[in-house]
């Protein structure tokens, strides 16, 4: 120990005398900047390729529909006649219907644990809330398909198909398989989204908000009322990040919706979403205009969530007035 | 040891570097999902005969063309024969070898009927129009004399992702129905007027097993092996077929003048006595004229392989032979082959 002493100080004198080297000094800093930039730079670059080559891959079906590639009904490769409309509405439908089921859920979820849980369970139920997001979304799928669509073929649309089937969206056939069992997948996998997120922002709220309800005689449901006021702005973000996974789930919807391009007011009927038409057609897809249609559809898609997400960053950001720990979170 | 072991390795790197120029024992290829059982099968027997080592990559008819129009791989597979259109698109002139049949079956799922289901091609074809919505309905009953069927819904299931199975399926409602024709045509994906779509063999079959009243068309090999039942189907001569590779071979032989016109021609509602009318061959894509002789001589000589000996794999895998009908186009087609201009098997086979 004591022989290694000296010589440690003697590298210390060493390596001293270069760091006083003003230049050298800057220019090892310089590097490591470059390096960060480069790492930066390179993840914008892959996204602009990816528009890039999407648009350009799109370009036959840009050229040949226009805007009314959006409205277009039909689908159909044989006659190389393509719409969007039918995917279009049905990633919206089957997004909406998950965040309708997700968000009470998610939000109780959300204020149990921030409010009321006692600290360690708290921890314990958002792990195991958080577990859930990690799930792939395969096995979702193949959850969907073995437990969920006999279950709901069963006994839920049966029941639905008797009381409500006077409703459009109650009629048909219960097959267990469509737009009903595909929102209620994706319901079950946004909720630890709007979960974390949306505890992250209660507990970003000031305790002083919390104490002076209670102060002025409010009753803990009601407490609670004010904070969820304050907090709303964050869990409208909380909400739309929720909406931008749903939007671009695949798997999980592809094998449980149907993958009908027909449109229908029915939950129980087959359906089909942007996310999901591209997984089944892309890889068999021979002719140059279907191939630009379906890029198109990826295109329409990729716009879609890239707003989706700007919103949510604006949301978060505006309710928790750009503190970055809470902003962060996501 | 160390002395020892010296001229070891340069006998290896001597053997390395006389194996090296032999690239030409290797070949590339891409594309259709459903022959992949029986190429790989034919790749593992030729390579320990011949040393030749084939590498295939089963991405999809689709890609597998896109790559051959590309020129990264010797040959292409696919189970739907190229359009004219898309002939004019390729850079060079290809052909077409048909390797071995397929049939696509009706497998269902119907509790507490165990009888035999007999469709007929306009029964089969308005159930998929939507028209035929249920298993009591009149004109399936007509069709099945003595077996009730349950007052159960029909959901009709389909491939949601495009495939050869949904070309031959679309074919050959195509062939036996002029409404099928018009509303919704023949392809490897088309727009169903009615169903649901499962994602490939093991989707529709899913889909088929979870839902008590659905019927869906799977390959013949994948609804043996996962012992779904199978409806007979009529066909053109008027006889309930059941769906073997026997029949499929027959299918091929009752078309085979056609065949011998044009390779390509849809062997889906044969005339022939026992003929499954649904019925498909699959294809290897290669170009007529290759620049790299010894790369042309290679794969030539491995498709002659695969049209004769190649063969008698076909029916523990649930595939069609070739019937010798059309084992002679091929034949035909092969000596047609050139490298550079220079005819390739006249050759190896003088």
């Amino acid at each position: 120990m004591s022989a290694g002493a000296p010589t440690s100080e003697a590298a210390f004198v060493v390596r001293r005398e270069p760091t006083r080297d003003a230049p050298r000094r800057l220019s090892a800093d310089d590097a490591f900047a470059a390096a960060l930039r480069i790492a930066s730079l390179a993840v914008l670059a892959a996204v602009v390729l990816l528009v890039v080559e999407t648009l350009r891959g799109a370009g036959p079906a840009l050229h040949t529909y226009g805007w009314a590639f959006l409205a277009g009904r039909e689908w159909d490769p044989v006659a190389e006649r393509f719409g969007a409309l039918p995917y279009v509405v049905g990633t919206l439908v089957t997004s909406a219907l998950a965040l309708l089921l997700a968000v009470p859920f998610g939000i109780g979820a959300a204020v149990f644990l921030s409010e009321i849980a006692p600290p360690r369970l708290g921890a314990t139920i958002s792990f195991m809330i958080e577990l859930l997001a990690s799930i792939p979304s395969i096995v979702y799928g193949l959850w969907g398909v073995f437990v969920l669509a006999p279950f709901l073929r069963t006994s839920v649309e049966p029941w639905l198909i008797q009381h409500l089937g006077f409703l459009p969206l109650f009629s048909g056939f219960p097959f267990g398989i469509g737009i009903l069992p595909a929102g209620l997948v994706l319901a079950i996998m946004v909720v630890p989204t709007v979960t974390s997120v949306t505890r992250e922002i209660l507990r970003a709220l000031p305790d002083s908000l919390r104490g002076a309800a209670l102060a002025l005689g409010a009753t803990r449901a009601e407490a609670i009322g004010v904070t969820l006021d304050a907090a709303r702005p964050g869990i409208l973000g909380a909400v739309i990040l929720a909406l931008g996974r749903a939007l671009g789930e695949t798997m999980a919807v592809t094998m449980l919706i149907g993958n009908s391009n027909r449109m229908s007011w029915s939950l129980l009927a087959p359906g089909s979403t942007m996310a999901s038409v591209i997984a089944n057609e892309f890889t068999e897809a021979v002719s140059k205009l279907h191939l630009a249609a379906l890029c198109e559809v990826a295109l329409v898609l990729f716009v879609v969530t890239l707003i989706v997400n700007a919103v949510a960053r604006l949301i978060v950001l505006a309710a928790t007035g750009g503190r970055r720990d809470v902003a962060g979170a996501a | 040891m160390n002395s020892r072991i010296r001229p070891a390795l340069a006998a290896l790197a001597l053997a390395v570097a006389v194996a090296a120029p032999a690239r030409a024992q290797q070949l590339t290829g891409a594309g259709a999902t459903f022959p992949y059982p029986i190429y790989s099968k034919w790749f593992d027997v030729y390579h320990e005969k011949t040393g030749v080592a084939i590498n295939y990559q089963s991405i999809g008819s689709g890609a597998g063309i896109q790559q051959v129009k590309a020129g990264t791989v010797d040959f292409g597979a696919s189970d739907a024969a190229i359009s004219d259109v898309a002939l004019k698109d390729m850079p060079r002139r290809v052909v077409h070898i048909p390797t071995v049949g397929g049939a696509v079956v009706l497998a269902y799922n119907l509790p507490g009927f165990n009888g035999r289901l007999q469709l007929t091609p306009d029964v089969l074809a308005a159930i998929y129009l939507g028209s035929i919505t249920t298993w009591n309905d009149k004109r399936l009953a007509a069709v099945n004399p003595g077996v009730p069927l349950p007052a159960a819904p029909i959901l009709a299931v389909h491939r949601s992702d495009g495939s050869g199975t949904t070309n031959i399926f679309t074919l050959y409602l195509s062939a036996v129905s002029s409404k099928w024709k018009d509303l919704a045509g023949a392809g490897t994906a088309v727009s169903w007027p009615s169903g649901v779509g499962g994602k490939g063999n093991d989707g529709v079959a899913g889909v088929i097993k979870q839902t008590p009243g659905a019927i869906g068309y799977v390959e013949l090999a994948y609804a043996k092996q996962n012992q779904l039942p199978m409806a007979f189907v009529q066909n053109k001569a008027g006889k309930y077929v059941e769906p073997s590779a026997a029949s499929v071979t027959a299918a091929m032989t009752g078309v085979a003048a056609q065949l011998a016109k044009d390779v390509r021609t849809p062997i889906v509602n044969s005339p022939a006595a026992d003929a499954w009318p649904i019925s498909g061959l699959t294809f290897l894509i290669v170009y007529q004229d290759t620049k790299d002789a010894a790369r042309g001589l290679t794969l030539a000589r491995f498709l002659d392989w695969a049209i004769h000996d190649g063969q008698q794999y076909a029916d523990a895998l649930d595939y069609a032979r070739l019937p010798e009908a059309i084992v002679k186009v091929n034949e035909g087609t092969l000596k047609m082959l050139t490298a550079g201009g220079k005819k390739l098997m006249a050759a190896s086979n003088p």
